[in-house]
């Protein structure tokens, strides 16, 4: 009974009015007199972004931006003048604004280059993007739809190729580079801990990370890579500790909402490195399995088989990609939506608004709880699939 | 009094997707659920195998789920 009593009330509540307070903030604010879209602010905090948020602060980031004709532009992107809530610019620079955190590009050709103030503050730029959309200068009026930058998707999740390509260090890059950084100074501590203290018990991170090395060796490399698992073991522990870290990283609230994993494009490359090197390490076993296997009379193996070999060889990559961008994105979105609720339920009315924020809150927070065992899962169980199809590349014939 | 319902049909998509994540995922937890009582020791054993079977059902069905987003 005493165990129960022994609870410590004051940090707890301390603890839940902080987050609260965090997570209400979470949803920004969007709850103008036009009605709350839950939508606008779901998306716009699962997509990338040429400016690093923490919380309130707005750390700009270098923006590298190609037009093919025009050439290159670079810089930083405090040159917009950005401003707070929704990340606008004040200026356009030589056809480019910052809009909704972005970089876009102005479709109108007649608009002029070099530096263009949009308006004074942000509720001018508020008006000019959510109003007529058109800006007038020097008594010529200009329309301000604009181009996003060329995605490699080829149009599938509405992107393709516009008019300029954005090679700048957004927000996901700067998060990459964090936690690659983070991750490489860990990881070196650890190794020289091992290499001056050989023989000990392991002591503070090198305690914390050697369960979950030594789990993901035994029960991952050996069994799925046979023989040479040693060869493989960097390759696969790289990709688990990468993905859970991206993967933390997102999870916490104000430090730049990075949704790293939950990009495509990252999730793409993942998967395309690891169809390189399943590829490239495939023995003459698994390509006569996969291509031509024995013992099938031959008209099935060219009707059905092999084309559904073929087929699976690209599929399984791309379910990889997939499935870590659909529970990560997933996962985020639902965060939003959540406290998106609270603003949605209460439009001008504060009543609604209070009677919503605490079930909403509470929501979030075991939301939050179940993401954090999902950034662990989804990093696990890409590197398992990894492990597996490396492991039936390399297998030795077992007749 | 007829109500206009807007909207688009992806959304029965997403929840159909989901219904099969239950009964798969139900249905691996069941088993899962019988196996550690037919032998406790194994514990540890099921319950990873059962977490990554959940999470590739999972996968399939959040796949349907953020591709239904494509169309509204």
């Amino acid at each position: 009974m005493s165990q129960i009593l022994r609870f410590n009330y004051k940090a707890f509540c301390v603890l839940l009015l902080g987050l609260v307070f965090s997570t209400s903030a979470m949803a920004g604010s969007d709850a103008k007199k036009e009605g709350f879209d839950p939508a606008v602010p779901a998306f716009h905090h699962i997509a990338d972004a040429n400016v690093f948020s923490i919380g309130p602060i707005q750390i700009p980031l270098p923006y590298i931006l190609y037009v093919p004709g025009e050439g290159w532009h670079t810089g930083m992107s405090s040159a917009f003048g950005i401003t707070m809530p929704h990340g606008d610019g004040l200026k356009a620079i030589d056809r480019f604004v910052l809009h909704g955190g972005r970089i876009k590009r102005i479709q109108d050709p007649n608009f002029p280059m070099g530096e263009v103030t949009l308006g004074a503050d942000h509720d001018a730029l508020h008006k000019l993007w959510h109003g007529e959309q058109s800006l007038s200068l020097n008594d010529k009026t200009y329309n301000l739809a604009y181009d996003n930058s060329s995605t490699a998707d080829g149009g599938v999740f509405g992107g393709g190729i516009t008019s300029y390509y954005d090679f700048s260090i957004t927000k996901n890059v700067m998060s990459m580079f964090l936690v690659c950084g983070f991750l490489f100074f860990l990881f070196r501590g650890i190794a020289k801990k091992y290499a001056t203290r050989e023989g000990k018990a392991p002591i503070g991170a090198q305690g914390f990370i050697e369960p979950i090395f030594v789990f993901i060796q035994d029960e991952v490399a050996i069994p799925f890579l046979g023989k040479d698992w040693e060869r493989f073991l960097p390759f696969l522990m790289t990709l688990f500790f990468f993905i859970l870290g991206l993967n933390l990283f997102g999870q916490i609230p104000f430090l730049g909402n990075a949704n790293v994993t939950g990009n495509l494009a990252v999730t793409m490359v993942l998967a395309i490195i690891t169809f390189i090197v399943t590829t490239i390490n495939g023995n003459k076993h698994y390509w006569e399995h996969t291509l031509w296997m024995p013992g099938v009379p031959s008209l099935l193996k060219i009707l059905i088989l092999t084309p559904v070999e073929v087929m699976g060889l690209f599929i399984k990559p791309l379910t990889l990609m997939l499935r870590l961008f659909a529970n990560i994105t997933a996962g985020h979105m639902v965060m939003v939506i959540f406290v998106g609720l609270i603003f949605l339920f209460g439009q001008n009315v504060t009543l609604p608004t209070l009677a919503t924020a605490i079930p909403s809150m509470l929501l979030t927070m075991f939301m939050m709880a179940i993401e954090l065992l999902v950034a662990f899962i989804q990093a696990f169980v890409f590197t398992i699939l990894t492990a597996s199809y490396l492991g039936a590349a390399t297998e030795e014939a077992h007749h | 009094m007829l109500l206009a319902i807007t909207g688009s049909f992806v959304v029965i998509g997403m929840g159909l997707a989901v219904i099969g994540a239950g009964i798969g995922i139900g249905n691996v937890g069941a088993k899962a659920m019988e196996a550690i009582a037919r032998q406790p020791e194994a514990v540890g054993d099921i319950r990873a195998n059962m977490i990554l079977v959940a999470a590739l059902i999972e996968g399939a069905a959040l796949i349907a789920i953020v591709l239904s987003f494509l169309v509204a």
